[in-house]
């Protein structure tokens, strides 16, 4: 019993493969607890996994870059030059 | 703040103040994804303004099905691909490339040295300085439909089953893809993070 289980368990190498299945919740059952039991005995993956979790959260807080007033004034322009052409049949409904 | 609901009925109603909030909203994010398909900053100014225009026109028939951002970078991407898509989007994701450089792991597949931790590290404002640099660049040389789905998942925030639609790919390749990106970004992280802990 104890032999069968020890082949069914994950390796590091195999964990970081799975890291993001685990985070978008698709591992199916089995493989999440397997997944989940290399983790709470690896301090190692343990650390991979917070890394991804926070590099994940740190590029959602990466800001496009700031826009000039020239620009919005250009925009205005177009939006009017648009409207006066009126609406194009057949593009993208959404 | 006005909602993206609340601009487009303003927009309906010819409201051009409303036009000039969303495209200040939106503009960086659609130039940053444009550029993922096109050559250059000139032809990815091209296609994001001939977005807006489709926006402009096409409002009256947004029926809001989906949200605004996911209609308008369906716009986006359906703009840029008719205006010249760049050859490596056709190769086909490689099964084979790790997410962890396999000379990080031993003979039985643990880690040879434990993983360094930075995590907490980078909420620090000055070391942001550092690494923020180093992690927008990482994120301009992946490879085309993995920065696409990692700018569209990570940064704009849409749900994995928009960026399927907006990019036209498969719920497993949309995966696929957002692990190799998200792995690879870790990377820079860590090379970043890593050799600051130890100066």
């Amino acid at each position: 019993m104890n032999l069968l289980r020890r082949r069914q368990d994950l390796v590091c190498r195999q964990v970081v493969e799975l890291v993001n299945d685990y985070l978008e919740n698709v591992l199916p059952r089995a493989e999440r607890k397997r997944f989940e039991r290399h983790l709470a005995g690896c301090p190692h993956c343990a650390t991979y996994l917070e890394q991804i979790r926070v590099t994940v959260a740190t590029v959602g807080r990466l800001t496009p870059d700031d826009f000039s007033p020239e620009v919005s004034q250009e925009f205005t322009e177009l939006y009017r030059a648009w409207r006066a052409e009126g609406p194009t049949p057949g593009d993208e409904s959404g | 703040m006005e909602s993206d609901a609340e601009l487009l009925v303003a927009l309906r109603n010819g409201d051009e103040q409303a036009f000039v909030v969303l495209v200040n909203r939106y503009q960086g994010s659609l130039l940053r994804v444009a550029r993922t398909f096109v050559p250059s900053d000139a032809v990815a100014e091209e296609v994001v303004q001939d977005t807006w225009m489709g926006v402009v026109r096409g409002v009256d028939r947004f029926e809001g099905r989906s949200s605004f951002k996911t209609w308008l970078f369906r716009i986006l991407v359906n703009r840029a691909r008719t205006s010249g898509v760049r050859e490596h989007r056709h190769l086909p994701i490689d099964p084979t490339e790790p997410a962890v450089s396999p000379d990080r792991f031993d003979r039985s597949g643990a880690w040879a040295e434990p993983v360094i931790p930075w995590e907490s590290d980078v909420d620090d404002r000055l070391l942001a300085e550092s690494w923020a640099p180093a992690l927008r660049s990482a994120i301009d040389t992946l490879p085309g439909l993995q920065r696409e789905v990692v700018l569209l998942r990570d940064l704009e925030g849409l749900p994995a089953e928009n960026v399927c639609s907006v990019l036209d790919i498969s719920e497993g390749n949309q995966r696929v893809l957002l692990h190799r990106g998200r792995s690879k970004l870790r990377a820079v992280l860590a090379d970043e993070l890593e050799a600051r802990g130890s100066s």
